[in-house]
């Protein structure tokens, strides 16, 4: 159980959030003109990496805000939190 | 008659408090701080159990939680009884009752006992190998197999015991409370750092403090008073938390420790009642110092688990700590020096000791001459051969060990003995680190594995990172600790430790016999009978990995996890497969380090708190009127109103035709509610439901399906406009949290740009629903200055309107086909307002139903229920909804993946009505649907997911989801059932009312 800090509420209990899946994967704009192919990218392809991956959580039991997580899958360390819409740091 | 063991006056045990116990129906008498163990053993019984698989008589081996071989039943109720309680752990106390396990009819005469003499036909997968063929024979095979397995019995009973859970949150947690524990807890606590000190034995000092050897002294006195001072020291400090009876059983990343405090199960029954017996302590720590110590190895030998052959250290422990001999007549086997100090202890307390046998041949320390001037034979380069005793050792046949220990040599020699203590060296107690991502390197010398790579903010002292001597221990961890800690000085600084231990150690794992391996039997692990030779045999059969090997031959997968014999399977199979021992890793540690009661685990969460249960406003109302319930989420729902002892059915049925005939009412109160309010609201909800919302005028009322990215669909209900801006939305019951949460990800992530606020007011409002032909009369009466008329309130539509000075909503709006009318007030009025309904409508027999007649209402109507009739697989055009799907709108959430190659096909599985042939035949929801039985395998086309029988239309109706259902009405399937198969048409869904002339009437 690692310990998330809320961009804004601060260090909480892992079990306070919601894992939300790869962080930016932006929904399409004009989902319309895409072939299959390009739809299921967006759909159903998702990276899962042993090591740096940046990741969507959501403060489910808090302040209910949603914010980026950069983590180690290999070891669980936390190495960034960062709001929606902020620029994702380089790992 | 018994033998009395008890050899002199220990400190730790208080002779002048008796306690009597009963073992195997027998009792005994034992005293204040004896374990089971330890007051066994002082009555001279080691006999305790029978070994798992041959059922071979085995005893004590040890005096800690490593414990494999005394694990009894403890109490003889059915409620409080608990299998595998290692009885070196359990503290006596009055009224006791523990017995073995895994022997009948009796511990001494135990018929299992035979398949000792099967045993070659018993190697490792015997099981595996043997119940294969024929395959349908498993079945058969099972029932016998299961009767064998497991050791111990079950409660049958549920536990009457109080237990909790608790958190703490400290600066510094020590783990264990050794010599290098107390070190560590005192300097952190005494340098301003909240302390935690656990261990998990009852007294504090680890094995130091019962050790009295003049040769080990710490600033010239002998250890263990100069424990004992800092001991007394510790408690004192305000910083420091103390607990003992404290096992940690898990340790996760960041510092999260899950430990047991155990509060009563050392105290008399009569003095537990009312008190909380297990507590499970969730710690988060800022810094953790493992300090755990190490377990004593065994030597692997043949015949190495009599009873009366114990770890050398649990003996010399017996001795110091609880004044007891573990016999009359003992032999010590060692290939380092811990054997002699166990030997000096025995000497000190006037415990015999026939002679020492160290697999070392030129060896000499302090120690040795210490115990050969007492005219202790000692006979170096010696190995143990065999054993022999049937349920107590007495005898062992020692051959001296050729130079490169491979062979036994010379003859052989024969020594009288009733115990024989053993020690193999030391491993360190590295289970926790490496739980919490630590990663081992193995120390060649010494053949040992040691921390090496941690993964949070924590340090290994003392014996658990491999200092295994005092002036070792003493010496690194002075450094250790400022480090760690970041300080300039500690108490510790300058001490002066004298030591005399040699380190020396002939480490072989698998010791020479005179006999081939394949007739003898070296246990490694005692407790699941895995030898060294079922390790060479998973070898031969192809066996390469550790982990594959530990299943195979069930190697270190009893209850003590293989704590004593673990590093022996990975040096046999190193041995063995001629690869380095470092490269093979361990096997995986995983918590919990001792068993945890399952008490311990949930906590106080049982019962009624398993889970918080939502009650909506008008539950009391239900209650005092028999409602049935029904958990829907965390919600209890009425489920049907039984009248006088009717059965579900007739309640069911009555129930759903009152509501047709004249006036049903329903609680909805549980339905989500979703506040919706900014500019961009209408925009909002045109993106997230399949239909068109920019139309919708004020005071109107929609339907909405809403779903999820790939199409399927999610949730639907009712949204009405209740404002330009303001728009309130109802969901599933239980879909409400997750489809806020949807939404909010939504606004929060994909379109921040939108002006829309969201509320959750689920809790808010009471939702009272009345239904039938006559409700317009009833709730006209209930809010007489509101104008029900059709055309000035007509269906899917709202008025806001008081009920005397109570404010409310009312959308006329319906779920059962039925006109109907929604009352919507602050919760707190809910109850009162669902009586004024009843009061008013006693005349027009308005019948209170539940969730079943609101269920069988809507499937007579056709209406889906989104979890029941959908299952994530169901795209709004599979239940024949197309009509909801706006083509007009550019984009919705899952609009793209409605033509996808997938959801366009036409076999899809739609959703249909079913008719059976027979009228009066039900349908059982989730049965099968078929067209052709004589083929085989039959192919499945679909299921049933909803079923009744409607009395409004006197037969039996259906809804299914069937491989190209949409254009298969009037077809005949067949649902195969256990004993009959079923004929049933294919049917239009909505089996009432299609014109909706009840609706609007």
């Amino acid at each position: 159980m690692f310990v998330i800090n809320c961009p804004y509420c601060g260090e909480r209990e892992q079990s306070e959030f919601k894992a939300g899946g790869e962080a930016h994967i932006i929904r399409p704009k004009q989902p319309t003109e895409l072939s299959d192919d390009e739809w299921a990218e967006y759909l159903f392809m998702r990276k899962n990496i042993k090591g740096v991956q940046f990741e969507r959580w959501n403060h489910a039991h808090g302040c209910r805000k949603w914010f980026n997580v950069v983590r180690d899958t290999s070891n669980d360390a936390i190495k960034a939190v960062y709001k929606m819409g902020e620029k994702p740091p380089t790992y | 008659m018994t033998k009395n063991l008890r050899v002199k006056t220990s400190k730790f045990i208080d002779e002048t408090y008796k306690i009597s116990f009963k073992f195997n129906r027998t009792t005994y008498y034992g005293y204040k701080g004896d374990t089971l163990a330890s007051a066994l053993l002082a009555n001279d019984v080691h006999l305790v159990g029978r070994s798992f698989k041959y059922h071979r008589p085995r005893g004590i081996m040890t005096a800690g939680s490593e414990e494999p071989n005394a694990i009894v039943q403890l109490h003889n109720n059915s409620a409080r009884t608990e299998p595998n309680v290692r009885a070196t752990e359990i503290e006596i106390y009055e009224g006791l009752e523990a017995s073995s396990q895994n022997c009948w009819p009796s511990v001494n005469f135990d018929i299992g006992g035979i398949n000792n003499f099967l045993s070659p036909v018993l190697p490792a997968g015997f099981y595996y190998k043997t119940f294969m063929w024929p395959a349908s024979f498993w079945e058969k095979y099972e029932y016998f197999i299961r009767k064998s397995a497991g050791l111990g019995k079950s409660p049958t009973e549920p536990d009457p015991d109080i237990y909790e859970h608790k958190y703490i949150h400290c600066d510094v947690l020590v783990v264990g409370a050794g010599i290098a524990g107390i070190l560590a807890a005192k300097t952190a606590a005494k340098n301003g750092f909240k302390t935690l000190l656990l261990d998990e034995k009852s007294y504090l000092g680890g094995s130091t403090i019962y050790q009295n050897i003049e040769n080990h002294k710490i600033n010239n006195q002998i250890s263990n008073s100069w424990l004992e001072k800092e001991i007394n020291e510790i408690k004192k400090l305000k910083n420091l938390e103390i607990k003992v009876r404290t096992s940690v059983a898990a340790f996760h990343g960041y510092n999260f420790l899950l430990a047991r405090e155990n509060l009563t199960d050392h105290l008399p029954l009569d003095q537990r009642k009312n008190k909380t017996r297990h507590r499970l302590l969730k710690i988060r720590a800022k810094k953790v110092i493992m300090a755990t110590g190490s377990l004593e190895r065994p030597l692997i030998f043949d015949n190495n688990d009599r009873p009366g052959i114990l770890l050398s250290s649990a003996i010399e422990k017996y001795a110091n700590l609880f004044g007891v001999a573990c016999g009359e007549k003992g032999v010590l086997f060692t290939n380092n020096d811990s054997g002699y100090e166990t030997a000096i202890s025995l000497f000190q307390k006037g415990i015999n000791i026939e002679a020492i046998i160290d697999n070392r041949e030129n060896i000499d320390s302090k120690l040795i001459k210490e115990i050969e001037k007492n005219n202790i034979k000692v006979f170096k380069g010696y190995t143990v051969v065999n054993t022999s005793g049937y349920k107590r050792i007495n005898n062992v046949s020692i051959m001296q060990l050729s130079k490169d220990g491979q062979k036994v040599v010379g003859p052989k020699l024969s020594i009288a003995c009733d115990y024989l203590g053993i020690s193999g060296g030391w491993t360190p107690a590295v289970h926790l680190f490496t739980q919490s991502g630590g990663k081992l390197k193995f120390r060649d010398e010494d053949q040992v594995f040691i921390p090496n790579i941690y993964s949070s903010d924590q340090i290994s002292i003392g014996s658990c990172n491999g200092d295994f001597t005092l002036d070792e221990i003493l010496s690194s961890i002075p450094n250790k600790l400022k480090e760690f800690l970041d300080l300039k000085k500690s108490d510790y600084d300058d001490l002066e430790v004298q030591s005399s231990f040699n380190k020396s150690k002939r480490n072989i794992w698998l010791l020479p016999s005179d006999k081939v391996i394949g007739k003898t039997k070296p246990f490694v692990d005692y407790q699941n009978d895995a030898t060294a030779k079922d390790i060479k045999l998973a070898l031969r059969e192809g066996f390469r990995s550790i982990e594959h090997v530990k299943r195979y031959t069930t190697t270190g997968m009893g209850t003590d996890q293989g704590k004593l014999g673990n590093m022996h399977a990975l040096g046999i199979i190193s041995e063995t497969a001629g690869s380095k021992m470092g490269e093979l890793g361990t096997t995986t540690f995983r918590p919990p380090y001792t068993p945890l009661t399952f008490g311990t685990i949930v906590g106080r969460n049982v019962g009624e708190y398993f889970d918080i249960f939502r009650k909506t406003p008008i539950h009391e109302w239900h209650v005092q009127n028999k409602a049935e319930f029904e958990n829907v989420g965390q919600w209890k729902r009425a489920w049907y109103y039984p009248k006088n002892g009717e059965s579900m059915h007739n309640a069911v049925q009555r129930e759903s035709k009152a509501a047709r005939d004249s006036a049903g009412i329903l609680d909805a109160s549980t339905l989500g509610k979703i506040d919706i309010q900014g500019t961009d609201a209408s925009e909002f909800l045109n993106r997230v439901y399949t239909n068109a919302w920019s139309k919708l005028a004020i005071g109107r009322c929609r339907y909405g399906l809403m779903l999820n990215e790939d199409g399927m669909v999610y949730d639907d209900g009712v949204t009405t406009r209740l404002d330009e801006n303001h728009y309130i939305m109802t969901t599933t019951t239980g879909g409400a949290a997750t489809v806020l949460g949807k939404l909010e990800d939504y606004l929060q992530t994909e379109w921040p740009e939108l002006d829309v606020y969201l509320t959750s007011v689920t809790d808010h409002y009471a939702t009272i629903s009345v239904c039938g032909p006559n409700s317009k009369k009833i709730v006209s009466q209930v809010i007489p200055d509101l104008d029900f008329s059709d055309k000035s309130f007509p269906h899917m539509s709202f008025k806001n309107a008081k009920i005397d000075k109570i404010k409310c909503r009312v959308m006329r709006i319906s779920f059962t086909g039925e006109q109907s009318y929604e009352i919507n007030v602050q919760a707190n009025y809910g109850k009162s307002v669902w009586e004024k309904c009843m009061e008013i409508g006693k005349e027009f027999n308005i019948t209170p139903y539940g969730t079943e007649t609101m269920h069988l209402l809507r499937a007579e109507k056709g209406f889906i229920i989104v979890g029941q009739d959908t299952d994530a697989t169901m795209t709004p055009i599979d239940l024949q909804m197309d009509w909801i799907v706006s083509k007009k709108k550019y984009d919705f959430i899952g609009k793209r993946s409605l033509y996808r190659s997938d959801t366009i096909k036409e076999d899809r599985k739609q959703l249909v009505g079913l008719l059976t042939e027979n009228p009066d035949e039900v349908l059982e929801e989730g049965a099968q649907i078929v067209a052709d039985i004589k083929k085989s395998p039959i192919e499945m086309l679909g299921h049933v997911t909803s079923s009744y029988y409607s009395p409004n239309l006197k037969k039996s109706i259906a809804l299914g989801v069937v491989r190209g259902g949409k254009n298969m009405i009037g077809h005949k399937l067949i649902i195969p059932m256990e004993n009959k198969n079923i004929n049933v048409t294919v049917a239009d869904p909505v089996f009432l009312d299609k014109e909706n002339k009840r609706i609007n009437a």
